[in-house]
């Protein structure tokens, strides 16, 4: 594997709070790559000091082989399309000009038809856009730009469900034509987990999860039916939650489960449920449970 | 991810829907088989994901390439697809049958006159059909 990104033990300090704790990973050139994790979790210090927008306090990054501080030659081959970019007080057509003369592989038919895609007027002053538009905005930069190394922070703030899928599937369109490194961080995980190649998982400035993301489904089960079934089917295996209703059980299970084992689940009349993208991560970070699990949870004496 | 499952590898599932489309005629033997970006495009998932979903099923020799056309469906692919179906059709539909009719307390013979009573109504008009 070609390596696009590599960070090596960075750290990055604010006075006394560490929103970056001694990370360190790899990126495949040509993947996309989910970047997930809770508000707060370091996700877009991460992102900023890849764009070489802001410093590590210590450790090494390297993007296309350079570091991206102040680096032309590197900068010049990457876009960064943040949550909530702000722009100057130009119109729409105005800001996608600029941005042109900046990306060397700049696609602007790309650009006319994504505008038209998500519906957003060219002659428009930027700042008359409604939240979700100057998302939109940021998605046509990011998709036109056709750089090397694209990275998307949380870049649909205020889009709907319909908008999200024009940039999911638009998404795709362009990168099976012209295939390069995408990094994109999400809290819509479910619905963007089918996008992803691999996935990082960053916790309290920490990655607890970097891994290919068809190896992660299957990875954790969960088992429900009655009680006593459950705990012969789950002993002498790890847990990871454990919820009980009445005469009713539902355990998450660690582990691939053999032909042998789903057979016997079977017989003992257990539903199996492989975890989703979603739960594994929620699971992983060690993210509290949703509410109305733990309302449930702590009933099982 | 239009129409797939939560859960299972999505590869795994890719190739399960191309086995079976190969296994119900849907894909004659012979025919070019969708490219990695029109399925990652229909499914909306990652390419290499499809990819993988096709390579699973050019192992087995369900598929081959064809140099610079693409993927076709491999001669014999759905007679050993339906082999297959067969042979997993105890395990997939008559044991879990079996399962929930012990739980409901249905015996043999009521199960048997019960598939005979499906049988009837289900395949009266159908040529070829099963006959129980």
């Amino acid at each position: 594997m070609t390596t696009a990104i590599s960070v090596a033990g960075l750290t990055r300090r604010y006075r006394d709070q560490v929103a970056l704790d001694d990370v360190s990973v790899e990126i495949a050139a040509g993947s996309i790559t989910g970047l997930l994790g809770r508000n707060g979790a370091g996700k877009t210090t991460l992102l900023r000091i890849l764009a070489g927008q802001e410093f590590p306090s210590s450790g090494s990054v390297s993007v296309l082989g350079g570091p991206p501080a102040e680096n032309d030659h590197v900068l010049r081959r990457m876009v960064f399309v943040r949550e909530d970019q702000a722009y100057p007080d130009i119109k729409v057509c105005h800001a996608l000009r600029a941005t042109s003369w900046f990306y060397p592989n700049w696609d602007a038919g790309l650009a006319d038809s994504l505008l038209a895609d998500f519906g957003l007027p060219p002659g428009k002053a930027i700042k008359k856009l409604s939240r979700g538009m100057r998302s939109a905005l940021g998605i046509v930069i990011g998709l036109a730009a056709r750089a090397e190394v694209t990275l998307f922070d949380e870049p649909y703030a205020g889009l709907d469900a319909v908008a999200r899928q024009v940039f999911y599937d638009r998404l795709l369109a362009d990168y099976a034509e012209c295939p390069r490194t995408i990094l994109l961080s999400t809290h819509l995980i479910d619905e963007a987990a089918a996008l992803f190649e691999s996935v990082v998982v960053i916790d309290q400035g920490r990655v607890v999860l970097a891994a290919a993301a068809d190896g992660l489904r299957g990875v954790a089960t969960t088992v429900s039916g009655p009680v006593l079934a459950v705990d012969e089917f789950t002993a002498g295996r790890p847990v990871w939650n454990r919820r009980r209703l009445g005469s009713q059980a539902s355990v998450v299970t660690v582990g691939q489960l053999d032909a042998d084992r789903r057979a016997r689940a079977r017989s003992l009349g257990l539903d199996l449920a492989p975890l989703t993208l979603q739960q594994l991560v929620v699971h992983a970070a060690g993210w509290p449970a949703a509410p109305e699990a733990v309302n449930l949870e702590g009933t099982n004496a | 991810m239009a129409g797939l499952d939560e859960g299972t590898p999505l590869f795994g599932q890719v190739a399960e829907r191309l086995a079976a489309e190969i296994a119900d005629g849907g894909l004659a033997e012979g025919e070019r088989v969708p490219s990695t970006n029109e399925l990652a495009a229909y499914y909306r998932i990652n390419p290499a994901t499809a990819a993988k979903g096709i390579s699973l099923l050019a192992d087995d020799g369900l598929l081959e390439k064809r140099r610079g056309i693409g993927m076709f469906v491999a001669a014999g692919a759905r007679r050993r697809l339906l082999a297959q179906r067969r042979e997993q059709f105890a395990e997939r539909y008559v044991r879990p049958l079996l399962t929930e009719a012990t739980r409901l307390g249905i015996d043999g013979g009521e199960l048997i006159a019960l598939i005979k009573e499906c049988g009837r109504e289900q395949f009266t008009d159908t040529p070829g059909g099963v006959t129980v």
